[in-house]
């Protein structure tokens, strides 16, 4: 529409005026509904048509053999390999959810004995107790929380696990240790201590002091530069060869050490990141308040350097829950590791317990990662203060 | 700056007597006043050593932990089991981490040898193996010529293959995998008609097909893979309780000596199993060992044949003929000392 339609000529006093209702627009886009959604998003060009039509057909290739392994063909009930063998069933076996049943047990406990497992359980319980009482912005009394699960928790969990004979419970070598015990245990050592060790070796590496600076930079350095299986090789296979007879930490200990500097080396450089990207004037307007240092790290330093970091430290933490399945290298059966030792039963043996435990594991990997990133997020966006960009 | 050298050096010195100290102490000892054997595994192989539903381990070499620690404690649970992978197996039975290492690992003379461990007693003789569709009618492995070969890459068995199909003048086409997934998916989809890797491993494989009837596996044996348990060098009297606990197996199982009637056994005649069972001459004193100990073994673990049947022959899943690891007595080649 161009001026002019509706407007008159110039009238005496010199003014152009209107000489009516303009007529009525369309309604925004905003509001037009799945049709034009369709339309603009998924074949708004030739190419982004190919591309839709593509995705719609991988999907609908693999999305019914998928169901169908995992759910309709799947063999829920049985007590032995004839559930799961076509031949027997005359009918298309699917996931041999039966094998995962049985072993269950074994999966979540290893070696554990069957009548202490309750300690086990009761460990979890306590845990996860602890996990929604820090984790949960509205449960109140936070700091007896942290107190609870830094310090009762741990040796509460030490006792159960191991056993002690004041409280009459059995001794439980931690060879019996396995399956997502193992896992749970060895992840959150890691993830509980790399961060405060992650936030000193950071601080440490922009201190002033030469001697701190140097270690810092060293350990992080050279922990940085082998591979994990690497460290865990050393603590394993190395570290018997130079100590002594009978002076021998158990192998699970070596290898909580170990993936724990290892983590946090890795957290330093993460908290750096977030230490560099604080300005200045921060620091300023600290000292100008006559904050000391520590006072200014922990009050007003830390608090922003963290939150930018968030992101990234759920990213090492999902890492980390994940790099635990290596320790199977070294003979510790965790989660995956007991699930691969159950492909070997000739009485479970079919064509399809390899698949079932895989999914199975993937399944279990899946929901555990998928929770600790979806409650980051929401904490980002909870402490999204005018930084978010 | 000497001082530190001479200081460093007597610590080390002092850190070396004190290694040695502690090694001069034998296992046999150091097993009794711990209380329990600690028994190197594998990570689960079907048959010799896996673990059950409820985490107990269970297997052909399991059950030799659980004799020499009922020989030695009366008690065959007393067995701490640590699982090493192939890699650190050695090093672990080096440093001291295990006493004893039952991992079916195969005896070599490099292994004898070099890497300084004692092989003590064969508990299986394992080799490679063909496994053929029945289907081929086919009853003996040198009916092969032109068969394609689904194999593993870059492991013995390609080369024993070789030599194997070389030393008979048949032809074959060999079809390698990197993993033996794939290799035994291959075999299984048609893609070849043989199959091959060590015996003991084709029956556990074989169990995973959808129709393991429709397969059969060759009598030829085509290599030599003893498995057995070692040791580490320089501890005589430890090598002797583990192999005397092996011959120990196989003699009871000659003598018919078993886990039932071993009790009825205590009051034979017969000089030969009045002396395997102790109630004639000291012969569990030579080895360290209370005079019993055979009684122990027998009566907690059973004689060998048991030992065999109950894990990987015909009371098992995999059901493996004895075949090889029969007595002497009835054409296999397990063969013990006699104990006089």
């Amino acid at each position: 529409m161009t001026i002019g339609d509706n407007v008159t000529p110039m009238d005496a006093s010199g003014a152009y005026l209107g000489s009516g209702d303009l007529p009525q627009r369309k309604p925004p886009v905003t509001s037009r509904g799945l049709v034009a959604w369709v339309r603009d998003n998924l074949f708004s060009s030739i190419p982004n048509t190919i591309m839709t039509l593509l995705g719609f057909w991988i999907l609908w290739e693999i999305t019914p053999p998928i169901l169908d392994f995992l759910i309709f063909d799947a063999v829920w009930e049985g007590s032995g390999r004839d559930a799961c063998l076509e031949s027997v069933r005359n009918a298309p076996v699917g996931a041999c959810w039966a094998f995962v049943k049985v072993r269950l047990g074994y999966f979540f406990y290893g070696q554990y004995p069957i009548d202490e497992r309750w300690r086990v359980d009761t460990v979890w319980a306590m845990g996860a107790i602890g996990v929604v009482w820090l984790l949960w912005p509205r449960v109140p009394y936070k700091n007896w929380g942290s107190l609870y699960f830094f310090l009762i928790f741990p040796v509460v969990a030490f006792f159960l696990l191991v056993g002690t004979p004041a409280f009459n419970l059995q001794k439980v070598p931690t060879n019996l240790w396995g399956g997502v015990l193992v896992t749970l245990v060895i992840s959150t050592v890691g993830i509980v201590f790399s961060l405060p060790l992650g936030v000193l070796l950071a601080l440490g590496r922009r201190s002033k002091l030469p001697l701190v600076r140097l270690f810092s930079v060293i350990f992080i350095e050279f922990v940085r530069g082998v591979p994990l299986i690497t460290v865990l090789f050393m603590a394993n296979v190395m570290l018997p060869l130079f100590l002594p007879d009978g002076w021998r930490p158990d192998s699970l200990i070596r290898v909580l050490v170990g993936i724990a500097l290892f983590a946090s080396a890795y957290m330093a450089e993460i908290v750096r990141g977030g230490l560099q990207a604080i300005g200045r004037g921060q620091y300023e307007g600290a000292q100008s308040l006559g904050l000391g240092y520590w006072q200014m790290m922990v009050l007003i330093i830390l608090p922003q350097a963290l939150k930018i970091v968030i992101p990234n430290i759920v990213n090492t933490f999902i890492g980390l829950f994940k790099d635990t399945t290596l320790v199977s290298i070294v003979g510790i059966f965790d989660f995956l590791k007991t699930i691969e030792a159950s492909f070997v039963d000739p009485r479970w043996a079919t064509p399809v317990t390899r698949a079932t435990g895989y999914a199975f594991a993937a399944i279990f990997y899946f929901i555990f990662c998928w929770g600790m990133s979806q409650y980051s997020q929401w904490m980002e966006r909870k402490l999204a203060t005018g930084h978010k960009r | 700056m000497k001082s530190i050298f001479k200081a460093a050096a007597l610590g080390v010195a002092a850190l070396g007597l004190t290694i040695g100290a502690a090694s001069a102490q034998g296992v046999l000892q150091k097993v009794k006043e711990r209380g329990q054997l600690i028994c190197g595994t594998g990570l689960g192989i079907a048959g010799f050593g896996m673990p059950d539903e409820k985490g107990v381990w269970k297997g052909l070499d399991i059950d030799y932990c659980r004799a020499i620690a009922a020989a030695i404690l009366n008690d065959p649970m007393k067995v701490k089991t640590v699982s090493l992978t192939a890699k650190d197996r050695f090093t672990a039975l080096q440093s001291g981490e295990i006493d004893v290492l039952v991992r079916t690992t195969t005896w070599t003379m490099s292994r004898d040898t070099s890497l300084g461990l004692n092989f003590a007693g064969i508990n299986y003789y394992d080799g490679q193996g063909f496994m053929v569709r029945k289907s081929m009618n086919i009853k003996s492995a040198l009916e092969l010529n032109g068969a394609s070969v689904c194999t593993q890459q870059g492991t013995t068995t390609e080369l024993n293959l070789a030599d194997y199909f070389r030393a008979n003048k048949m032809k074959y086409e060999v079809v390698a995998f990197v993993t033996n997934d794939e290799t035994i998916k291959a075999y299984e989809s048609g893609r070849c008609d043989v199959f091959t890797t060590d015996s003991s491993g084709l029956f556990a494989e074989r169990l995973k097909f959808s129709k393991p009837g429709d397969h059969m596996i060759l009598p030829e044996i085509i290599s030599k893979e003893p498995l057995a348990a070692s040791v580490r060098h320089g501890d005589d009297q430890w090598f002797d309780v583990v192999k005397w606990v092996h011959y120990a197996m196989l003699n009871a199982e000659e003598l018919g000596v078993s886990q039932s009637n071993v009790d009825q056994m205590l009051k034979s005649d017969n000089p030969e199993v009045k002396r395997l069972l102790g109630t004639e001459g000291k012969f569990g004193e030579m080895i360290g060992l209370p005079n019993d100990w055979v009684v122990r073994i027998v009566k907690n673990v059973g004689n060998y044949g048991e030992v065999f049947e109950r894990n990987v022959g015909s009371g098992s899943l995999l059901k493996i003929e004895r075949g090889k690891n029969n007595l002497w007595t009835k054409g296999g080649l397990q063969y013990a000392p006699p104990i006089r």
